[in-house]
């Protein structure tokens, strides 16, 4: 098991490694830094000088690999890759093109993105899960019919209609919630409801489905007639062999959305103006502002691949198939 | 009109070749029997036939919407025929008044006066306040606005009798066809033709009324700088089409090749293979597209020299957002295929032509991909619907289509801040939100038909 | 004939059906019979044919699609058909308990044994916490699981199959139930492991005086275990009569004819009687009588009217129009005609020293750190038109050799050569030309035959690549024509014919290349009784006409004794005893081959288990085998000798050799 765990770590080096390689080649390969330059610019400004300075303000004004005018060590430091790429590991994300630095910006938003992020994801399992279990549990009746027909319409509605429409339903119409902001401590709940509540129903559909059938491939197998032939009654079979077995894949599966959910939902933050990361990473997309997306792309890398390695450790604890094999 | 020269945008050239492929897949399927029982299936399912229904209708809208060309100028007599800079679709032809006329700014659905008020300075001094008549809407009725109602109601009555006169024939003939009245109603057809006329049925009576009524008025209104919302949701058809085929179409080839490449050969190529799509499924997809489009733009921007007419460059973007989101989203696909490739590797037909000393090649293409082909049919389909809402989303944050070609996305986009107006604004949202919904549950109804059919557990 | 006066179940025209679509299908029609207490009753019956439905009928436990039609089942004199759901559940489990064929998958994997037990235990008796456990474990040591206390926090992954079966019939115990439904108890098993399996269920029946319904599809387990047998065709009972009446005059045109399809050594040389054509699907039943299609003795009013039941003189009942006093089984032991070459040409199959080992991978760096040893050392020779019999249990290795020869594993170490052509190392084309040589049918008709080709493109396959007939058209004809097929089965799809027929498109496929040598995995193994005969004459017709040599590989020893020429008998990865059939058959001289033909249960009336060598424990594992000889921890003759060293083969004759240290 650990020397398992081990072999998953070393393996998340190269991923990073590749990880890092894609984004450099995007973002300094297909164009060059004067391209950038000249966007952020804008038309009317552009000089050679003002590009120019525009690099070397951040560090873009260095060969792309390797310098031939530094010297030892130098010729592979004192380059873009290096400064842009490599720091990336040791966390220094460099600054954002306010002048902040984007480590320590990322830090300060992690809070309010988990704040929603934490409470949509487990109310979100503990609800979908529930719905599919019924729905489950009646199954082949009109109200599994019923439900699974909502269910379809639920997921085929967008996403944006949740946040926009909920927003004008709660906020506007009934004036039961602040419609955007975010406060200190305590009194940031009455900001959290509505986005947590909108984040919980516009999932609903699509998870409620998806559970379903995992619980009627579990009802349809041979250990459920096993122990219908026991004389035990339907619920107990359903709550005790279904739901065990069935939520093993379930609870393995959202496992590896754990740590990204600290990179916050982008509409939501984004609709709600909560200062999270999500909200952060659209205002860099629309700013053009490639130093932090280039910190997001790393840092949800690495977030995924430690859900990748939590769903390992997931899979051994709730699987004795696994933990004693 | 004096002539047109006729455009080909790299999208259509794709559509043709979707509907190529389209056709390929028919005469593959009525050449193979277990094909044809499979989409039999697909065929009898009432849900699944009545969603393919709506999707056929968009479809059509969006393949007239493909056929562009750019008007001849007026051109004085002898002189050299010059062409309009802006590209026209055969769409824009037929649906010519609701691109033409447009308002000054916001107005209400069948409304006839503005939403907002205006000045007016009165010749006579003082200036009042008040609802403007819109220039097209209700113009007809030439200031009797008291007959509104009356003109509404009336053009409404027209178009339900239109739809019940086009749709009649068709139930006539499918009946005669498929045996009678009873049979068809009683769903005993081989194909669920009752869902099909049913379904055709409720799509006549909502157009019939609406083009009725649009020939007079705005029927979803219009929207900031007065353009009508109805045009812009017939536009934004063909958009969220090729997104959601276009995508799928370029990431097939690679998602197949490289899944059953990898279960089929395992070692090292699997190896690779699997590092390749671990690294791009690391990358959250946002962020991923997001870097992408960002880069995309600067190289848009950095050469406008390329594109000879900005519905070009638009449509270059379209498809470079296609080839973008191609590659974030093949992974999925591709795990699925290595997945079953390495469950039928081992089965014992496979074992059987490799005991003939029949070459990997011919066993890939003759033993495995017929096998895993109900995979890719129900992927395609089921990532449909998540592609057209994934537009949307991605339009919104600034990532999507170039902001000059209408999609949902772009709707919604500018509508964003209409419903915190006072007055409200709601109509464009609407719309879009309804379009899209209508669109995208017929895709995953069509899709859970599909799957059904194909997948060899629920068989 | 039992005479118990109240009779503990009672199934009365019980009719069981399928919802299929807006289609209701029958597949039980009409069924009735009766169970005393204490007694064991068969339902006799090849696959499809109902029997298993019928056990889901009486408990109520029928798939979501089933359907009860109409009839009624009394045990103790009420009718479980109109309980309602609550009342029935204290009957399952409580006063009836089932077991299944496949303990495997009838375990809940993510439960521990004892919890699995304790749930029987609260729901029927009441027992909870240290009471249970103590009652789980006194259970578990019942159906002779070693060192319960332990099992029971294990789970059932840990367990071989014989113990998840073991601990089934211990879950089926713990409602002390009257009535053990046993659907195919041992059918999912070895032939050592059936052996212990049926001892326990027998010994446990003496013991609590239990009834038994016993549904199979195998007379050797029937005449092991039953008392009174139903047999079932097509939905419906067509036979009910007492052991001694069963085994000695069958009256059934189909009973008789399943006694008839059996392989043993007493029919070599003659052709085994088949029936024509295959069980009908429920959606097309025959009129009449349902098995008038297939039947030899068919009259005109068998197909227009279905039989009423009549009593026998010798008091079994018979569903039939054919008055026959039953046709006696025939007796064993006719002259065994060997018509095949002697093993004296030269040997077209030379297997020397094969090995097949698979790396076992561990820690950071994934290294080697041991081996399974799947197949190790083997050495055959096969001469041209001769059958060589490869027999073993799951796991020891015996398909590895087949697909090592056939390089579709590549081999870790020896040598394979056929007609003198060396194959292990060869590749590209002297390989292709090699593949001309050999060919292989496999084990699961279903999984052997791509669903998406036409049967003619299968079969052209191999003559595609390899070459083959000539003209393709006229080459499948014949073909198909060879193995017993109409000519217009070559523009049809796999799916539309039965188990038995793809089996015979396998083998056209097979022949396709005019191969000398044909690997046969299992070929049988999938096919019901009737329908492995029809192959085993055809395997058997086509070895006399084309003298093309069979690698028979299979666990099935009535085949090999039917079949088989020369047999070598593999325990872990190694032979441990080969020689002609006669050899081998008449005088075993391993302890294993002699428990194994011991294991193998004969279907006749004397069967009663007396004659079977059990043997104890588990075949081990592959990846740590026993030190010395394998098999010594299992063997009743063991000494120090064999604890330490592997035992050399020893010739016994100029044809039988044997791995042991004490043969005999």
């Amino acid at each position: 098991m650990f020397a398992y765990l081990v072999r998953r770590l070393l393996y998340a080096l190269p991923i990073l490694i590749g990880v890092n390689l894609i984004t450099f080649a995007l973002f300094f390969v297909v164009n060059t830094p004067d391209d950038m330059a000249r966007l952020q610019l804008g038309v009317k400004r552009v000089t050679p000088e003002a590009i120019a300075e525009w690099k070397a303000a951040r560090g873009y004004d260095q060969p792309l690999f390797f310098n031939p005018e530094a010297r030892g060590l130098g010729t592979v430091t004192q380059t873009i890759f290096f400064s842009k790429s490599v720091r990336l590991f040791v966390g220094d994300f460099g600054r954002a093109e306010d002048g902040r630095d984007i480590t320590r910006e990322m830090l300060n938003r992690m809070g309010p993105s988990l704040a929603i992020a934490l409470p949509t994801f487990v109310l979100g399992l503990l609800v979908t899960v529930s719905l599919a279990l019924m729905l489950a549990f009646f199954r082949a009746t009109a109200l599994d019919l019923w439900g699974v027909v909502l269910c379809v319409a639920m997921m085929s509605v967008s996403g944006l209609f949740y946040i926009i429409g909920g927003q004008y339903l709660f906020a506007k119409v009934f004036r039961l919630v602040p419609i955007s902001g975010y406060g200190v401590g305590l009194d940031a709940w009455r900001f959290l409801v509505l986005p947590v509540l909108i984040g919980v129903v516009a999932g609903i559909g699509a998870s409620t489905r998806w559970y379903r059938t995992i619980f009627l491939e579990e009802v349809g197998k041979d250990y459920v007639r096993t122990a219908r032939a026991k004389g035990l009654s339907e619920t107990w079979v359903f709550f005790r062999h279904v739901l065990k077995n069935a939520l093993i894949p379930i609870l393995t599966g959202v496992v590896v959305v754990i740590p990204s959910l600290f990179m916050g939902s982008l509409l939501t933050e984004s609709f709600f103006g909560i200062p999270g990361l999500g909200s952060y990473t659209i205002d860099a997309i629309q700013a053009q502002d490639f130093a932090v997306v280039r910190a997001m792309v790393f840092v949800g890398s690495v977030l995924y691949i430690l859900g990748l390695i939590l769903t390992d450790i997931s899979y051994t604890l709730v699987d004795p198939r696994i933990r004693f094999a | 009109m004096n002539g047109v020269q006729i455009v080909f945008l790299w999208s259509d050239a794709l559509i043709w070749l979707l509907l190529a492929a389209g056709l390929g897949l028919v005469l593959l399927v009525r050449r193979s029997p277990p094909l044809r029982a499979a989409w039999g299936k697909v065929a009898a399912s009432r849900s699944g036939m009545g969603a393919a229904t709506v999707l056929l209708a968009f479809v059509l809208v969006g393949w007239l919407d493909s056929l562009h060309y750019r008007p001849a100028l007026p051109a004085a007599e002898g002189a050299e025929i010059r062409y309009a800079i802006e590209v026209r679709s055969l769409l824009d032809a037929l649906a010519d008044p609701l691109r033409s006329r447009t308002e000054k700014t916001y107005s209400a659905p069948l409304a006839t006066h503005a939403y907002v008020k205006e000045s007016t300075e009165h010749p006579g001094g003082g200036v009042t306040r008040a609802f403007p008549p819109l220039l097209h809407g209700g113009a007809h009725l030439a200031g009797a606005y008291d007959k509104h109602a009356d003109d509404v109601a009336w053009r409404v009555a027209v178009g339900v009798l239109a739809a019940v006169l086009l749709w009649l024939p068709i139930a006539v003939w499918v009946a005669a066809r498929q045996g009678g009245w009873g049979k068809v109603w009683r769903g005993e057809t081989a194909t669920a033709w009752h869902a099909v006329l049913l379904t055709l049925g409720a799509i006549l009576l909502v157009l019939g009324p609406v083009f009725s009524l649009a020939g007079g008025y705005h029927v979803f209104g219009t929207d900031k700088v007065g353009q009508d919302v109805l045009y812009q949701v017939l536009k934004s058809v063909r958009t969220a089409l090729i997104i959601g085929l276009v995508t799928t179409l370029v990431m097939l080839p690679l998602a197949v090749l490289l899944g059953i490449v990898a279960g089929y050969f395992r070692g090292w190529a699997d190896d690779l293979i699997q590092y390749v799509y671990t690294v791009l499924n690391s990358i959250p997809s946002v962020l991923l597209i997001a870097a992408a489009v960002l880069m995309l733009q600067v190289l848009i921007d950095g050469h406008p020299e390329w594109f000879a007419t900005a519905a070009e460059r638009a449509d270059l973007r379209l498809l470079a957002l296609c080839f973008i989101l191609g590659m974030t989203s093949w992974t999925g696909l591709c795990r699925l295929l290595r997945g079953e490739t390495l469950k039928l590797r081992e089965l014992e037909y496979i074992q059987a032509a490799q005991a003939f000393g029949v070459g990997s090649g011919r066993i890939i293409s003759r033993h495995i991909l017929p096998n895993v082909m109900h995979i890719v049919i129900i992927a395609l389909v089921m990532d449909f619907s998540s592609l057209v809402l994934a537009e949307a989303v991605l339009s919104y944050v600034g990532i999507g289509v170039d902001p000059s070609m209408i999609s949902f996305g772009t709707m919604i986009n500018n509508a964003r801040m209409e419903l915190g107006r006072e007055p409200v604004v709601w109509w464009s949202l609407a719309a879009a939100f309804a379009a899209m919904f209508i669109l995208v549950l017929a895709a995953n109804l069509f899709a859970d038909a599909v799957r059904d059919a194909f997948d060899p557990r629920t068989a | 004939m039992q005479t118990t006066p109240a009779p503990l179940l009672e199934v009365d025209d019980l009719r069981l059906g399928f919802q299929a679509g807006r289609q209701q299908l029958c597949a039980v029609d009409g069924v009735s019979f009766r169970i005393a207490r204490g007694e064991t009753f068969a339902l006799l019956g090849e696959s499809g044919c109902g029997k298993s439905v019928t056990a889901q009928g009486i408990l109520r436990l029928l798939p979501a699609a089933g359907r009860v039609l109409g009839g009624s089942v009394r045990y103790d004199g009420t009718d479980l058909l109109a309980l309602p759901e609550v009342a029935m559940r204290a009957y399952r489990g409580g006063k009836i308990a089932m077991i299944f064929q496949e303990p495997s998958t009838s375990l809940n994997p993510v439960l521990t044994v004892g919890q699995q037990i304790a749930e029987v235990l609260a729901r029927h008796l009441a027992l909870r916490g240290e009471a249970a456990r103590a009652r789980s474990q006194e259970l578990l040591e019942q159906v002779g699981i070693a060192d319960p206390a332990r099992r029971l926090d294990e789970y059932p992954f840990q367990l071989s199959g014989g113990m998840q079966q073991r601990v089934m019939i211990a879950i089926a115990l713990a409602g002390e139930p009257e009535l053990l439904i046993a659907d195919e108890p041992t059918t999912a098993l070895d032939v050592t492991m059936q052996a212990q399996i049926l001892d326990l269920l027998a010994q446990l029946q003496a013991e609590r005086g239990m009834a038994i319904l016993l549904i199979t599809h195998d007379l050797g387990v029937v005449a092991r275990l039953a008392q009174r047998i139903g047999v079932m065709y097509a939905g419906e009972l067509v036979e009910i009569a007492g052991r001694e009446q069963f085994f000695t005059q069958p009256a059934h045109p189909y009973t008789q004819a399943l006694f008839a399809a059996l392989p043993d050594a007493g029919r070599r040389g003659a052709p085994l009687r088949t029936i024509v054509g295959q069980v009908p699907a429920l959606s097309a039943l025959p009129p009449g009588c349902r098995f008038a299609p297939r039947c030899p003795q068919a009259m005109p009013v068998c197909r227009e009217e279905n039989p009423a039941w009549r009593v026998e003189a010798c008091g079994a009942q018979v569903r039939c129009h054919w008055q026959n006093e039953g046709e006696a089984v025939p007796a064993a032991g006719e002259s065994a005609t060997d018509d095949a070459a002697p093993a004296t040409l030269a040997p077209l199959l030379q297997i020397r020293d094969l090995a097949v080992h698979f790396p076992i991978r561990k820690g950071i760096l994934q290294r080697v750190v041991g081996q399974v040893k799947a197949v190790d050392g083997v050495s055959l020779t096969l001469a041209p038109g001769r059958t060589l019999a490869l027999v073993g249990e799951s796991g020891c290795g015996k398909t590895t050799v087949g697909k090592a020869l056939l390089q579709l594993i590549r081999p870790t170490a020896g040598s394979v050569r056929v007609n003198g052509e060396e194959w292990v190392g060869a590749r590209g084309k002297s390989l292709r030309q090699a593949r001309r040589q050999a060919q292989m049918v496999f084990q699961n008709p279903f999984a052997s035959l791509n669903p998406r080709l036409r049967v003619g493109e299968i079969i052209a396959e191999g003559m595609q690549t390899l070459g083959g007939l000539g003209e393709p058209a006229t080459a499948i004809a014949a073909l198909l024509q060879a193995v017993g097929l109409p000519a217009d089965a070559a523009g049809r799809f796999p799916h539309e014919f039965s188990g038995g027929q793809r089996q015979r498109i396998a083998i056209a496929r097979a022949l396709a290349v005019q191969p000398r040598l044909l690997v046969c995995d299992e070929p049988t193994s999938a096919l019901d009784v009737s329908v492995q005969a029809q192959i085993l004459n055809l395997l058997k017709t086509l070895q006399q006409n084309l003298g093309v040599a069979y690698l028979f590989i299979t666990h099935n020893l009535a085949v090999v004794e039917y079949l088989a020429h020369d047999i070598a008998v593999m325990y872990l990865g190694r032979i441990v005893e080969c020689g002609t059939a006669a050899e081998v058959l008449a005088a075993p001289r391993h302890p294993y081959t002699q428990a194994l033909l011991s294991a193998v249960l004969q279907p006749r009336l004397e069967e009663d288990g007396s004659g079977v060598q059990v043997l104890a424990g588990e075949i081990p594992s592959p990846a740590r085998p026993p030190a010395g000889c394998h098999f010594h921890p299992r063997c009743p003759k063991a000494t120090v000798e064999c604890r330490n060293s592997y035992p050399v083969a020893q010739p016994l004759t100029a044809t039988h050799r044997v791995n042991c240290h004490w043969p005999g």
